[in-house]
């Protein structure tokens, strides 16, 4: 496929589905307010001030304050870089200790294949939530390790796709082709097998991403991670819930609607992702 | 048949092996030194070694691993050191709180999303099947614990239908006498209607949040399966012989269609252990969850790891029942052996 046709299709597939359109928008000022949000947020996130405490939306504070008195929806803004960060960290990990090992499983077959899909399978024997929180536990709590954790977890997906794509491939007339002109088992690899398996790769890396905003979230309301005073959804949350019983829910909405706002955006993107790369898949 | 199951259970042999593995690595990860921190802050240096001894912490890693399958094999999961319990016991003691949520949740889920899936199946591109679709991306969407604090603040503190949403049952009953745990059960063996009312109350939150974010795989996977059986030839045959549209859905095509989705319960079965941590936590349900998360403030491993561990094994038999059910369920696999 030429560049020029892949935009075409590209573009075609954005008009086509509205809310693929949508999707793409909405991922655009995410990014945008991870890069610029601590620098346009109306309040500083951190500082309290007692005398206006739990109080509701209104004009001049969108989201209301927290218990302390603090802007809510300033610290939900910039909670948006740490939470796309540890995804976009934890999922890049994945995808680039997952992809070498499936590709190279799938293409020289045998003890090594046996070793990396066993590992894999091991992984996936956990319920995935409470391994991450197993592995946190032990090694530290701390947002480095949730890190580790959640690209621990998604690891098995980027093998197994990458086993498959090698697998169907390695037989293939152009890698002989290859080898005949003098390319050798790595250069094969990372040449020409890497790219044919990217499409499907970067299908599981938005379908990873809003999972991994999850799980991270998730881990860190349950108290492990990030730790507060530091702006993060799932800390807000949890901040926030004790409240809710009392009827002051703008301190838990706001920061799980904006949690539940991104991982819908990855997870229609992955959907979108797939159209454009695999049309015959498409659902 | 009993070659088939054989070969199934030998085969979910490495992956109960690779949980131990694993859940013994994770044990020896401690950040720094297990021995002094399970011989207490103010232990002396002689103090540590002895327990180092004691635990066989000593010992190359091979042993250690071995004392840890034996110990396991005795189903010692080790002391809390905040209640000074046996682990095992204390587990135990909270499963069935767990379980009562995930069992329910799952045929709640069922209850809502195979019909769905099937109503999508059968008219694709209709409103159903969008509504299907976007139930199925919105349900994992959803972070559990946000639903399950929107349906409490929704239905407990707007609308007042809700008991409040904190343990498994309001403090003016006293806990039916345990027969299985649950306390739907417990309390229906001992007659009492109130109790079995107070205690199904509590739990209708909990268990719709849980049923909430697994109803989209179990909806998605059933609309797959029952549009490609639809599409297949005995169906169309069927179809061709005059049996009632709804004789060919239900008995030829759904019965068919539902293998696949047996299958995707183990998976499904994943993500409810898994959020029922993080509901436990938004309800203050006294499950297995909440415990290792209790435990986890207090940096007490053991029951951390033995929570772990207890999951990670479960899982792993949980998936094999699925797999021999399978064999029961589906002719076809006892013929291919």
């Amino acid at each position: 496929m030429s560049s020029s046709t892949t935009i075409g299709h590209v573009r075609h597939v954005l008009s086509d589905n509205p809310v693929t359109l949508l999707a793409a928008t909405m991922f655009a000022v995410f990014v945008l307010l991870a890069l610029v949000g601590p620098f346009v947020v109306p309040y500083d996130p951190l500082a309290s001030n007692a005398a206006r405490a739990l109080q509701p939306p209104s004009a001049e504070h969108w989201f209301g304050t927290d218990a302390l008195g603090r802007d809510i929806f300033s610290r939900v803004i910039v909670a948006t870089r740490l939470d796309l960060s540890i995804a976009f960290a934890a999922v890049l990990m994945s995808f680039l200790i997952g992809m070498p090992l499936g590709l190279a499983a799938g293409f020289f077959g045998g003890w090594w294949e046996r070793i990396v899909t066993r590992a894999a399978d091991t992984v996936m024997a956990f319920p995935l939530f409470v391994l991450a929180m197993g592995i946190v536990a032990a090694l530290g709590n701390t947002v480095g390790n949730i890190v580790l954790a959640t690209a621990i977890i998604n690891l098995p997906f980027y093998i197994r796709v990458a086993r498959a794509e090698a697998n169907v491939r390695r037989g293939a007339g152009w890698v002989e082709a290859a080898r005949l002109a003098g390319n050798g088992d790595a250069r094969i690899l990372a040449v020409h097998l890497f790219p044919n398996a990217l499409p499907p790769a970067m299908v599981q890396v938005s379908l990873n991403m809003g999972w991994a905003i999850l799980n991270a979230a998730g881990l860190s309301f349950i108290g492990l991670g990030v730790r507060p005073p530091e702006p993060e959804w799932g800390i807000l949350v949890a901040e926030g819930a004790q409240f809710i019983v009392s009827g002051e829910w703008w301190v838990s909405f706001f920061p799980g609607a904006m949690l539940m706002l991104a991982v819908f955006t990855f997870n229609l993107l992955g959907d979108a992702l797939r159209d454009i790369f695999d049309p015959r898949r498409r659902t | 048949m009993g070659r088939v199951i054989a070969r199934r259970l030998l085969a979910a042999l490495p992956n109960l092996f690779g949980v131990i593995v694993i859940t013994f690595l994770l044990t020896r990860a401690i950040p720094g030194d297990p021995a002094a921190y399970f011989a207490g802050a103010s232990a002396t240096q002689e103090a540590v070694e002895q327990v180092r001894r004691q635990l066989g912490l000593d010992r190359p890693l091979p042993e250690q691993f071995l004392r840890y399958v034996a110990d396991l094999a005795r189903g010692d999961l080790g002391l809390s050191l905040t209640t000074g319990q046996p682990v095992r016991q204390e587990l135990l003691a909270r499963l069935p709180a767990s379980l009562e949520v995930v069992l329910l949740a799952l045929v709640l889920a069922c209850a809502i999303a195979i019909p769905l899936g099937v109503a999508a199946a059968t008219r694709p591109g209709s409103w159903i099947d969008q509504l299907a679709r976007l139930v199925t991306t919105a349900g994992v969407s959803l972070p559990t614990f946000f639903t399950g604090l929107l349906l409490a603040y929704v239905f407990y503190f707007l609308l007042g239908w809700a008991p409040s949403p904190l343990g498994r049952l309001d403090p003016v009953f006293s806990p039916p006498p345990t027969v299985t745990g649950l306390y739907l059960i417990d309390a229906a063996l001992a007659g009492d209607r109130a109790l079995w009312w107070a205690s199904f109350k509590q739990l209708v939150l909990p268990v719709v949040t849980m049923a909430i974010f697994v109803l989209a795989p179990i909806a998605r996977m059933t609309r797959a399966s029952m549009l490609s059986v639809l599409g297949s030839d005995f169906v169309r045959t069927a179809r061709a012989s005059g049996l009632s549209s709804s004789t060919v859905l239900v008995r030829y095509a759904l019965r068919n269609a539902l293998l696949p989705v047996v299958t995707t319960l183990g998976m499904v079965f994943g993500f409810m252990i898994g959020s029922s941590v993080v509901i436990e936590k938004v309800f203050g349900w006294p499950g297995v969850g909440s415990y290792a998360i209790d435990a986890l403030t207090a940096s007490d491993y053991a029951p951390v790891q033995g929570f772990v561990l207890t999951m990670g094994l479960l899982f792993v038999l949980l998936n094999l029942a699925i797999d021999l059910l399978y064999v029961v369920i589906d002719p076809r696999v006892k013929i291919e052996a």
